[in-house]
């Protein structure tokens, strides 16, 4: 039995099915060169050119850049840097019209050429230097994306880890009109090769396979004298048939082989550079030349010169046109692409881009518009021509009932676009513009369950994030409660002992004291405690005892939480003073006006009657008092981590007539301490 | 006579009916599958626009019988899918639910006060930012739910269309090759 590889030794091609045989109209520019077209005025340069991530923009306005030098910078290997095709000036990094059929606008560099045409310094790999991942890093570097029409980046394509047998070149240039790949074969065979024996060298394939319609002889003349006698190198002479180029057709035609559904050519061995790609892996190796320009064939008969050009990438299409000069009807379209899968390009200032092989600016005549859609009489032309084997009018069907279950279950995804079936349409319907909406709009749908996939982890995620945390806080109140409980039972002894003390205090130098009721309340503090002794080294001691067991409590909770809070604790006894002092002057206030005693001369005897007879009063005050303090803490202490926490210290301080009385107590002290150390 | 059958039929009554007591612990199903089933094809938005907390409360809710069409985000493709799914009749959805487009919300930096009210309203989290700090939308995560809007006390927060790219450019079968160029 002979293997495969002998079977393509031997000259066997295989078929694939459908297909169909428009008119090619290639004679005119195939035996025309390549021309150059001239520098246009601004280049427009998307930063993303290829199907994959854009890089980020290493360029801004203003900048002068060197021709091939990159403009962005790769972050991924799902992208390519774009290049300078030119030397001059960044006019802007801005919005402009894509060279897409929404014509949406994309971020694009703009570059006004300076006409010298400086290279930057250029490297090319020597023979020497070649290792796949050399080769294959200077592919990326260099921009290459695949130049047949889909734009992947060439470097990831080749970068894989199973086996190839199959090289195959892919010159068949099947869609009409186009002839870019013609013509670059013409003249380029040899550098073509050397872009071939590149790939080889990264690849290692048994064979290579270059495939060339039959309708292209010169280039086919061309290519066999620059392959020569290449061992395992097959020229393959394919009939023309539309669309003998598609990646999967031409594997079939090739091998006899089929991608399997959902596959890729390399899970059966094969891999498919276009003639376009293996050229600009040549140059990038050998001269480095980055990918800056590219071949278009600009065709249709409202061009006066119909022609093949070298055109930098970025140029407009309306100063190809002019160049080419254009002559429009009425409601001209320009298609960019073929006639069969391009599409009308709804503003003429979009730039050609890595993967635009031709523009077209047919004649009414020569391509008429799409007549009315009739309805389907099942004539089965599409399902014939299908070169996918799929199903047309029912995928047509399911596609208008925007079915996506039965679209999968009919292979949707194995259409190629190509657009026979709608040639073919007796009925003129436009199948494949149907196929691309119903595409669309299940991509669309996929990245919608994806979004609400991640939108449900991310709110699950926060609902155990809020758990957690109010788990968290419930546990702290716990804490925090058992503690004022254990605070609470303790302060009420020390309340009455101090009662006890001041009361003693009293009766043994009952003095009195003329004070105006004005008077700071610290400064009469001050004066009461040096005047009594006695009274004052008690509440001393009850203070400093109180305030170090504040500080022991409150330090446990502070462990738990921020370290902003810590300045808490170590305010604490200074704001309790302040707290307490405010709440003793309004008191006093409040007494000396409703009781309207006329005797003020003892200001010990307003300050304690007034907590002890008066408990409504000193409440109201000691509100006023924990207002003042919060309000105090906030301005002192900026950040207001948690208000609870603090919420549950202040009060601590002014929270019944009891602790307003503690807390005076503390401010005593403190006074005190001022006092003596002041001498000192 | 009669007692033996009975005794006999009681006897097989109490046999089955053990098996099945035993079936019922040993082969319970944790959750309802349908509630998993109608949460799958929610849009998991979190928005709350169906009166319950969050997508599987609904999806709850539909399984015990409350109404298909309460969920503006979803639109009439979720609608459709839930008819098909609970087996009843497709509803249009609630009046101001219709034609609704993507949003993403936008918080005006400069006007943000840094109140974190917004961070705590949204159901994906998809708001950052600190107290007394500017807060941003991270856009990509952002499910449009209209969430963060209500409790900003300076109304700085806009819900946005979300921008068409190319990317996400459906072929609007109408204007194919139709648009015709004027050249210049």
């Amino acid at each position: 039995m002979q293997s495969l590889l002998d079977k393509i030794a031997a000259g066997q091609l295989w078929s694939f099915p459908g297909g169909i045989h428009p008119p090619t109209r290639k004679a005119a520019l195939s035996k025309k060169g390549i021309d150059s077209l001239p520098l246009p005025d601004r280049l427009y340069l998307p930063l993303r050119q290829h199907i994959g991530v854009a890089g980020s923009c290493l360029v801004q306005k203003g900048d002068h850049v060197m021709k091939g030098q990159p403009l962005t910078q790769i972050d991924s290997s799902m992208s390519v840097p774009v290049h300078a095709p030119t030397s001059g000036l960044i006019l802007a990094v801005q919005e402009h019209t894509s060279p897409h059929p929404s014509a949406l606008p994309e971020l694009s560099i703009v570059l006004e050429p300076d006409g010298l045409d400086e290279w930057r310094e250029r490297s090319p790999l020597t023979p020497a230097e070649w290792t796949p991942a050399s080769l294959l890093e200077r592919i990326q570097q260099a921009g290459i994306a695949g130049m047949g029409g889909a734009g992947f980046p060439t470097s990831l394509k080749s970068a894989v880890q199973q086996p190839v047998e199959f090289l195959i070149i892919n010159g068949v240039e099947c869609e009409p009109y186009i002839s870019a790949d013609d013509a670059l074969m013409q003249e380029q065979a040899e550098t073509i090769v050397q872009g071939i024996e590149i790939l080889q060298h990264i690849l290692a394939p048994k064979a290579v396979l270059i495939a060339i319609e039959d309708d292209k002889p010169q280039a086919i003349q061309a290519m066999q004298h620059a392959i020569g006698g290449r061992d395992n190198w097959f020229l393959r002479v394919v009939p023309t048939k539309y669309p003998s180029g598609g990646e999967k057709q031409l594997i079939q035609l090739l091998t006899g082989q089929e991608v399997p559904n959902g596959r890729r050519p390399i899970d059966i061995g094969c891999m498919m550079f276009n003639v376009g790609t293996c050229f600009a892996i040549a140059q990038a190796v050998l001269d480095d030349i980055p990918l800056i320009a590219r071949v278009v064939t600009c065709a249709g008969d409202t061009l006066q010169q119909p022609r093949n050009l070298w055109v930098p990438l970025g140029t407009p299409v309306s100063d190809l046109l002019h160049f080419c000069g254009f002559q429009p009807e009425r409601k001209q379209r320009v298609i960019m692409g073929g006639p069969m899968m391009g599409f009308a390009l709804p503003d003429l200032s979009a730039p050609v881009i890595k993967t635009s092989n031709c523009i077209l600016a047919p004649s009414r005549n020569e391509l008429p518009a799409a007549g009315e859609e009739m309805a389907c009489i099942r004539c089965t032309a599409c399902a014939e021509a299908c070169p996918a084997s799929l199903l047309p009018q029912q995928l047509l069907w399911f596609s208008k009932a925007k079915d996506s279950e039965k679209l999968d279950e009919y292979n949707l995804a194995d259409c190629i676009e190509c657009g026979a079936c709608a040639y073919v349409c007796p009925s003129e319907i436009p199948l494949v513009q149907y196929y691309r909406v119903a595409k669309a709009e299940i991509r669309e749908q996929q990245r919608e369950a994806l979004k609400a996939e991640q939108a449900k982890a991310r709110f699950e995620a926060r609902k155990i994030r809020l758990e957690t945390e109010k788990l968290e806080r419930q546990r702290r109140n716990e804490q925090l409660a058992a503690e004022r409980a254990a605070k609470q039972g303790q302060t009420d002894d020390q309340a009455v002992t101090a009662a006890l003390a001041r009361a003693k205090a009293q009766q043994a130098s009952p003095e009195p004291q003329a004070e105006p009721a004005t008077t700071a309340a610290p400064a009469k503090t001050t004066q009461a405690a040096s005047q009594d002794p006695r009274k004052a080294a008690i509440a001393a001691a009850l203070a400093r005892a109180k305030a170090k067991k504040q500080t022991d409590a409150t330090a446990e909770t502070v462990a738990s939480s921020d370290s902003n809070e810590t300045a808490a604790p170590a305010q604490d006894p200074r704001k309790a003073a302040i707290a307490a002092a405010v709440a003793r002057a309004q008191a006093k206030k409040q007494a000396d006006t409703a009781a309207d005693t006329t005797d003020s001369d003892s200001n010990e005897q307003v300050e304690t009657p007034a907590v002890v007879e008066d408990p409504r009063k000193a409440a109201i005050a000691a509100a006023v008092a924990r207002a003042k303090a919060k309000k105090q803490t906030e301005a002192a202490a900026d950040t207001a981590a948690s208000d609870s926490n603090e919420q549950a210290e202040t009060p601590a301080a002014a929270e019944d007539p009891r602790k307003a009385a503690i807390a005076a107590a503390i401010a005593r002290a403190k006074a005190k301490k001022r006092k003596e150390t002041d001498p000192q | 006579m009669i007692t033996t059958a009975l005794l006999i039929l009681g006897a097989l009554a109490l046999v089955f009916g053990a098996i099945l007591g035993y079936a019922a612990i040993r082969f319970r199903v944790e959750s309802d599958p349908l509630v998993e089933q109608i949460d799958d094809l929610l849009p998991q938005t979190q928005c709350g626009q169906c009166g319950y907390p969050g997508c599987r409360p609904y999806a709850e809710a539909i399984a015990n019988g409350d109404d298909i069409n309460k969920c503006p985000p979803g639109g009439e493709a979720t609608v459709r899918k839930l008819a098909d799914l609970m087996g009843v009749e497709a509803k249009p959805l609630h009046e101001e639910a219709q034609n609704a487009v993507k949003k993403v919300a936008f918080i005006r930096e400069d006007e943000c006060i840094g109140c974190t009210k917004c961070i705590q309203a949204c159901p994906v989290d998809a708001i950052v930012g600190a107290t007394r700090q500017m807060h941003t939308v991270i856009a990509d995560e952002c499910t449009g739910c209209d969430l963060c809007v209500e409790p900003c006390p300076v109304d700085c927060i806009d819900m946005i269309p979300l921008p068409e790219t190319p990317e996400r450019w459906k072929w609007d079968f109408n204007s194919i090759p139709v648009r015709m160029i004027e050249a210049d």
